[in-house]
């Protein structure tokens, strides 16, 4: 089967604009097929609409693995496919299935499971099949999700394009087996650990396998790249083409996280993780080869709730004992949520499709503007704020780049000790932003921002996102600030 | 002759299924091989299966209390560059009074 996923030429760009791809700032979408967009549109972890609005979670059913990364210590969670020191519950299937009905009985957005860890699913066949097996019976209206590094996909794919499963995710970080070996430093294979080179070079032939298998039986499949400087950077401008031209709709870059304190080999050896910057001009530089997905936050491979929000702690295996659930009831309800939700994005899309592009805009060049929000208004303080989302204004509108994390500057009250610092980390977080939009700022940080050239703007605190940064955008523009390029850093 | 699974194992599942004799099993604090059962693989295997698998360094041992895979050999730490990191780690941690892992 071919599916027209990625190629240029099959974009409904061509046919006139179909609705939703066309003069929105969203339009990441906008060059799917139809039926690609509608298995996409509403995946909290693919669609930067949807995931404002929809719900998913991770069960952790899968504890073993079959390769080693060089980012990875076994001893703690994954620290790049989820975040470092904390442990996620393990469960078993049966477990993970009783979660997974009380979420969706009580959080009705929940659209998608998937099973990511914390370890490979595929290296626990069982235990993730039995899981999906149940579910498809019990929540016959839940996608299903699996993220995998690749190696034993091949051998998994019938069974997997059997279930209600339409969603794979691979974690491919080169196709060389000299940068793989730089990655891998072993994996298990046919009853032998092996090593080096020729391990990479398993990996990367099983990998690149198990995606054309995939693609072939109709099975969307994200390519999840992990940027290491001086390792795979220049080499990941060569995965995404080759993985686009094999059919994968998303290739997403992730950058590297790592600390000593992870017990990792690049932790521990002092291997460096990239500049929001470095991150940002590789996703660029992918970004005319690919449709790339920017607002991935990894998250906890057992989070639940909307991206970012994750209300875990609600749902702990002693807490589900307890629920009484109707299950059936549950699941007409998530229909009704569901409906409403997409008549609401319907609507918006819709009136995107109606949005006249500045006429003769004027140049002025792009801003990136932080933004501190939760969902799809300016909504949170920005001494509140653990992560800023950056968009990039210009004349063709505001269009979502990627996410930046930071520590909440106050804590509320008047433990602000450790501001300073915070604050710091902050603004090294917002390097390259030229503002920060949010509900509320203090007068302190305000001053410290300003000199450090990323101006504070608290006036459009519960509007639209898109349409407060473009009101920023037009205000600097009319100001004559966007004539000349960026201008150096003023603080050092 | 039977290895044996010490307390280092982090209860990660890879080596149970992987057991031609089926000698390992599930327990508290950690997963064990049954020593009747084991063969160390020999003549099913070239290598010890669940030592192949294993991601944790000295969680899987011989008779002899010698570690199938030695510090170093599957993360390619160095051991001594893992000293000096977890050294550094403490110091840190002592001098902030913050937490380590
Ligand atoms: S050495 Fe072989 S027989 Fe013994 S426990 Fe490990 S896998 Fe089983
Ligand atoms: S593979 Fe190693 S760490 Fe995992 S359960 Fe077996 S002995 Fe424990």
């Amino acid at each position: 089967m071919d599916l027209p996923v990625v190629s240029e030429e099959t974009a409904p760009k061509k046919s006139g604009c179909s609705a939703g791809s066309c003069g929105s700032s969203d339009d990441q979408l906008g060059h799917l097929a139809d039926d690609i967009r509608q298995k996409v549109q509403d995946h909290p972890c693919y669609s930067e609409e949807a995931h404002h609005y929809f719900a998913r979670m991770h069960v952790a059913v899968a504890p073993a693995c079959n390769i080693q990364c060089h980012y990875c210590n076994r001893k703690y969670d994954c620290a790049n496919e989820s975040r470092p020191g904390v442990v996620s519950e393990l469960m078993t299937p049966a477990q993970a299935v009783k979660k997974t009905l009380a979420v969706a009985a009580t959080i009705p957005q929940m659209t998608v499971l998937g099973i990511a860890g914390p370890g490979d699913p595929l290296a626990n066949p069982e235990r993730t099949f039995a899981t999906f097996r149940e579910l498809a019976v019990k929540a016959p209206d839940i996608k299903l999700c699996v993220s995998t590094n690749g190696l034993s996909l091949p051998q998994h794919v019938d069974e997997l394009a059997k279930h209600n499963i339409d969603h794979v995710t691979i974690t491919i970080n080169c196709i060389d087996p000299d940068v793989g070996a730089q990655i891998y430093p072993w994996i298990f294979w046919n009853n032998t650990r092996i090593h080096g080179r020729e391990a990479a070079a398993i990996l990367i032939e099983q990998q690149q396998k198990g995606l054309e298998m995939l693609v072939a039986r109709g099975i969307l499949v994200k390519v999840n790249s992990v940027l290491i400087p001086g390792v795979n950077d220049q080499h990941l401008k060569e995965v995404s083409k080759v993985v686009k031209a094999k059919g994968a709709f998303l290739h997403n870059v992730m950058p590297l996280i790592a600390e000593a304190e992870h017990g990792t080999f690049y932790g521990v050896m002092g291997q460096r993780s990239p500049s929001p910057a470095e991150l940002k001009a590789l996703q660029d530089s992918c970004e005319g080869d690919m449709n790339m997905m920017r607002h991935c936050r990894q998250c906890r491979a057992d989070a639940v709730g909307l991206l970012g929000e994750d209300r875990g702690a609600e749902f702990t295996l002693d807490k589900i004992e307890q629920m009484d659930i109707d299950y059936e009831k549950a699941m007409e309800f998530r229909a009704e949520v569901r409906a409403g939700i997409q008549a609401e994005l319907d609507a918006k899309r819709a009136a995107a499709h109606n949005v006249v592009p500045i006429a003769n805009a004027p140049a002025g060049r792009p801003v990136l503007m932080a933004v501190a929000a939760k969902g799809p208004l300016i909504n949170v303080h920005f001494g509140h704020a653990r992560e800023f989302m950056v968009y990039e204004a210009s004349h063709s509108g505001a269009r979502f780049v990627g996410h930046r994390k930071a520590e909440s500057y106050c804590a509320g009250d008047e433990t602000c000790g450790d501001g300073e610092s915070v604050l710091d980390k902050t603004i090294q977080a917002l390097e390259g932003c030229e503002a920060v939009l949010c509900s509320k700022i203090g007068y302190e940080p305000w001053g410290t921002l300003e000199a450090a050239g990323i101006q504070p703007n608290g006036e459009h605190a519960m509007e639209p996102i898109e349409d407060a940064v473009m009101a920023v955008w037009r205000e600097m523009l009319a100001a004559g600030k966007l004539d000349a390029p960026l201008q150096a850093k003023k603080r050092a | 002759m039977a290895l044996e699974i010490v307390e280092s194992c982090v209860n990660c599942f890879a080596c149970q299924p992987l057991c031609p004799n089926d000698a390992i099993f599930e327990a508290k604090p950690h997963f064990l091989i049954d020593a009747d059962k084991c063969t160390e693989c020999l003549g099913d295997y070239a290598d010890a299966q669940c030592a192949s698998i294993c991601p944790i360094e000295g969680a899987i041992v011989d008779e002899l209390n010698v570690a199938l895979n030695p510090p170093g050999s599957l993360t390619g730490i160095p051991p001594q560059r893992w000293a000096t990191a977890q050294a550094e780690i403490r110091a840190r941690g002592s001098a902030t009074g913050g937490e380590t892992l």
